[in-house]
């Protein structure tokens, strides 16, 4: 059992599992379910400076940060007890395009190569993970919202907006990845 | 002038429906929803940058699959609750506010698709990433956080 648990989960587990955090939040407590708001929960409780967008109470919503608080424990949970030991299987295709930008290490799911702190003192470094992070932060609520606010809880309810939204996360996902990234990763 | 629920809603999915002024320990159970969301990353390994990569070269249904199934049995969970007027454990009814549109889910999105690819996370993923060990990634929570500020200080000027 344990073993099984240990190994990836397919997506026809994981993706009914996560679908069901949408009812789960609502019995709840009528909670709609989305991350990125959190961020923002964040801004108005750390850093208002007087912006309207950060004038509420944020305590109305300190759930969110419950449930994201929650997330970073599941994450040191899994990574306790039920991590995979092998190595992370990848698409041979990918293999070999990232190893041409010397990415070679397949040890975590997050490569080390590339997000780590020496690689903070590398121009590709910083503009993948301050860069890119900035980009999701911005982009998140400029959208009004991020996968799970608009992929899978605003799908969920058949919100049309919810639905451009996803395609333009896409779109944006697939110009970055193919046109523009090969362009970072060489660096 | 707007009410705080207008500007707390503003611009944002997720939003606490619920009119109950419930003590802070009840929000415990989030937080282990939370834990049980986190493991569900994890192990599905949604919070892999490799996924990511794979999903948008398409090397892989794996993400795919992933965020169809989870819609599927999200439309079907909230058109049970909808269909059964289904009422909160603490008796409240459900209450799904309709979303309007604006041309922010258009460049937001873009620009959020652009951060995805090249940090293989969203926000959600972030926060799965830091607790798996990879510590650097807090600079890229850090830097969402301060890109999430400066779209509050710009807002008024961006086309929406």
């Amino acid at each position: 059992m344990l073993d099984w648990i240990r190994q990836p989960w397919p997506w026809y587990v994981a993706g009914p599992l996560i679908g069901l955090t949408v009812p789960l939040l609502l019995l709840l407590g009528n909670k709609s379910f989305g991350i990125s708001s959190s961020l923002r929960h964040i801004c108005a409780a750390c850093v208002p400076a007087g912006i309207p967008f950060f004038r509420y109470d944020w305590k109305k919503e300190i759930w969110n940060l419950f449930f994201v608080t929650g997330i970073l424990l599941g994450g040191i949970l899994a990574a306790q007890w039920l991590s995979n030991p092998s190595p992370v299987v990848v698409n041979p295709k990918l293999a070999a395009e990232l190893s041409g930008y010397g990415i070679t290490n397949y040890d975590g799911l997050i490569p080390q190569q590339l997000f780590s702190w020496p690689q903070l003192m590398t121009p590709r470094g910083i503009i993948m993970m301050v860069g890119g992070g900035f980009l999701v932060g911005f982009g998140t609520r400029y959208a009004g919202g991020c996968t799970s606010g608009h992929a899978i809880m605003g799908l969920s309810n058949l919100q049309w907006p919810s639905l451009v939204a996803t395609c333009c996360f896409m779109a944006g996902g697939f110009i970055m990845a193919n046109l523009v990234l090969p362009y970072i990763l060489k660096m | 002038m707007n009410t705080e629920y207008e500007v707390r809603s503003e611009h944002a999915m997720c939003v606490n429906h619920s009119e109950l002024d419930k003590p802070l320990v009840s929000k415990i159970k989030y937080g282990v929803a939370g834990i049980l969301f986190g493991i569900i990353l994890v192990k599905s390994e949604v919070i892999s940058w490799f996924r990511i990569q794979e999903m948008f070269r398409l090397q892989s249904f794996h993400m795919y699959g992933v965020i169809g199934s989870a819609v599927i049995v999200g439309i079907i969970s909230v058109w049970l609750i909808k269909r059964f007027n289904a009422k909160t454990i603490d008796g409240e009814l459900i209450k799904l506010e309709p979303k309007k549109f604006n041309k922010g889910q258009i460049y937001g999105g873009l620009i959020f698709g652009f951060g995805w690819a090249i940090t293989g996370a969203c926000p959600g993923p972030l926060f799965a990433q830091i607790g798996t060990g990879a510590l650097a990634v807090c600079v890229t929570l850090l830097s969402a956080i301060a890109g999430t500020w400066v779209y509050g200080r710009m807002k008024d000027k961006l086309p929406h």
